[in-house]
């Protein structure tokens, strides 16, 4: 063997092992999870575990429905706000924004990415609350404030995601829109927008991963009962804060269904992974 | 001698005696026009220019790229800009419909005119655009239907009713000569296409916002041999409706379908005739060696 071989071949070793390790984690995760959440499952029943609308712990009573129903919610809250808010941020920053409002504004995006969540958190409980309190209704812990909070969160996600995939729409087809005697903002939102759907589509299903995923800055300010909310002023529960919340003393089957409930939010992941793959591949199809 | 002008003299000889079976009849009809009796000046005079432009000079910042053009295009003929790359001849085919204002650092003066107003200071140059449309070197066609491809200028323009795009779009694809490929797959993405579908694809997007004239960037040199083709025989049928201004690299498609034929040389336009004086009585020795075939 050549001494170029040798290095080739200790190169690939390298890579497999790096790419190997991230693997193995995904997997020993799914076992783990599965292992000891699954049990649980079996021990409640699937049906009452999913759909059963109490969670009492102290009575052996565990139903996620209104966890799940609240992460749901509170993502739906987010989409609400964050998507058309990064979605013409996006649009604005890679069609619209020259000189010094760029300067400004895509560094400060950036920034809003690197924060870290508790930070949210606490940002959320010291303006978004008391606004929700003193100028709406409630106690202003609630499915609103968490909806709020999350949607500033997932706007990097969005907006990064989204204006790469506007930038990359080739110049072609904006001068052609042009050439019909169409005006820039024509251009952009009839031809540019729509040649970059499947990216911007793409930052949205991330942005839902973050959103359903996150768990520090929703615990800070949704409250966080486990009862249905029957308006946005109430509070919320979500399945991550359920399991941050009670992991500290849960043990035997309460500890179970805790994990069970890693299980369902990792199920969700899976989705809107899978999702996500399905948007990209059909984008680069098309 | 290379191929390319032996079969230069094959198509001149063909258009001198006009006679020879197989001769296309754009040919034939051409010879006939010049076969007319008159002087070179009287063939120059003989149509009203729709678009002229007058002692244009051109700058990328620093880079003097149009040396003081002018030259008119005369209504319902196909003018072609022939000359070497860099020569300039497709900064002048965006500056008729103002596409270099999306680039930063040109700066133009002279005149551009449409039907003798001017195109950059009286004219709205979105409306310009319209009037004057364009098709370019690479095919662009949306990445939509082929239906909305070509509803997207009118819709543009405020057309609205499903009746009415109905109508265009027909009109547009059977003006592009392209109705019959596409009419069972208007719904389709126009991206599935080949590349000379979708060229004539865009010819018939431009036609659909009606346009006066139309500009093509090397708009068949991406093409396949019998794609340009159809398009070189669909630019002689557009210039019964349309004023046709060409940038072509190819000699022989300047000779086999334009009227007028202008050559360029490093921004400076050497000179402009008809195009049968251009190719068989240069008055410049730079066009003879240049259609010759000696450079470029």
């Amino acid at each position: 063997m050549s001494r170029l071989q040798i290095k080739e071949g200790l190169a690939r070793a390298l890579f497999m092992a790096a790419a190997g390790i991230s693997l193995l984690a995904v997997a020993l995760i799914c076992v783990f999870l599965f292992a000891n959440g699954v049990p649980a499952i079996a021990q409640i029943g699937l049906p009452d575990f999913l759909f059963g609308t109490t969670w009492r712990p102290a009575n052996d009573i565990y139903g996620i429905f209104p966890m799940i129903v609240g992460s749901v919610y509170v993502t739906a809250g987010a989409l609400l706000i964050g998507v058309p808010t990064g979605l013409l941020c996006a649009i604005f920053l890679s069609r619209f924004a020259h000189g010094k409002v760029a300067a400004l504004l895509k560094p400060g995006v950036e920034l809003l990415a690197g924060i870290p969540s508790v930070v949210y958190g606490f940002f959320g409980l010291v303006v978004i609350v008391p606004f929700i309190r003193e100028n709406m209704s409630g106690r202003g812990l609630s499915l609103l404030a968490a909806s709020v909070l999350l949607g500033i969160m997932i706007l990097p996600t969005i907006i990064t995601v989204a204006q790469s995939a506007l930038d990359a729409v080739p110049r072609k087809h904006y001068e052609g829109a042009l050439a019909l005697g169409a005006d820039h903002e024509r251009s952009v939102f009839r031809v540019v927008v729509p040649a970059a759907s499947s990216g911007i589509m793409a930052g949205i299903v991330l942005g839902v991963g973050r959103a359903i995923g996150e768990t520090m800055a929703v615990i800070m300010v949704a409250g966080n009962q486990t009862l249905i909310p029957s308006s946005i002023f109430e509070g919320v529960r979500t399945m991550t804060a359920n399991i941050v919340l009670e992991m500290g003393y849960a043990a035997d089957l309460h500890r179970g269904a805790l994990i069970a409930t890693g299980v369902v939010l990792f199920v969700f992941i899976l989705l809107i992974t899978t999702l996500f793959n399905l948007i990209r591949k059909r984008g680069e199809a098309a | 001698m290379t191929n390319a002008t032996l079969e230069a003299q094959d198509v001149l000889s063909a258009r001198t005696s006009g006679k020879e079976p197989g001769v296309p009849a754009y040919v034939a009809r051409r010879t006939e026009a010049a076969a007319r009796p008159g002087s070179r000046a009287d063939r120059e005079a003989a149509a009203r220019p729709k678009m002229a432009v007058r002692d244009l000079n051109l700058y990328y910042k620093d880079f003097h790229a149009l040396k003081g053009i002018d030259l008119e295009f005369p209504e319902n003929q196909v003018t072609a800009l022939i000359g070497p790359s860099g020569c300039g001849k497709s900064t002048l085919l965006k500056s008729l419909n103002r596409m270099n204002d999306l680039v930063e650092g040109c700066r133009i003066e002279g005149e551009v005119t449409l039907d003798g107003v001017d195109a950059y200071r009286a004219v709205d140059v979105n409306n310009l655009r319209r009037r004057v449309g364009m098709v370019f070197q690479q095919p662009n066609p949306f990445p939509m239907s082929v239906y909305d491809n070509i509803a997207f200028g009118p819709r543009t323009h405020g057309i609205k009713k499903r009746a009415d795009l109905d109508e265009i779009v027909e009109r547009s694809l059977r003006d592009a000569a392209i109705w019959d490929e596409l009419k069972d797959r208007l719904k389709k993405n126009a991206l599935g296409l080949s590349g000379g579908q979708q060229q004539r694809l865009c010819i018939a997007r431009a036609l659909a916002v009606r346009p006066e004239v139309l500009l093509l960037d090397e708009s068949t040199s991406a093409l396949d041999p019998i794609s340009t083709a159809k398009i070189e025989e669909l630019v002689g049928e557009l210039k019964q409706k349309y004023t046709v201004i060409m940038v072509t690299h190819n000699m022989l498609q300047a000779l086999r379908v334009s009227d007028k034929t202008a050559f360029f040389l490093m921004g400076e336009m050497v000179e402009a005739g008809t195009t049968d004086d251009i190719f068989t009585n240069p008055r410049d020795s730079r066009t003879a060696d240049y259609v010759a075939g000696r450079f470029g």
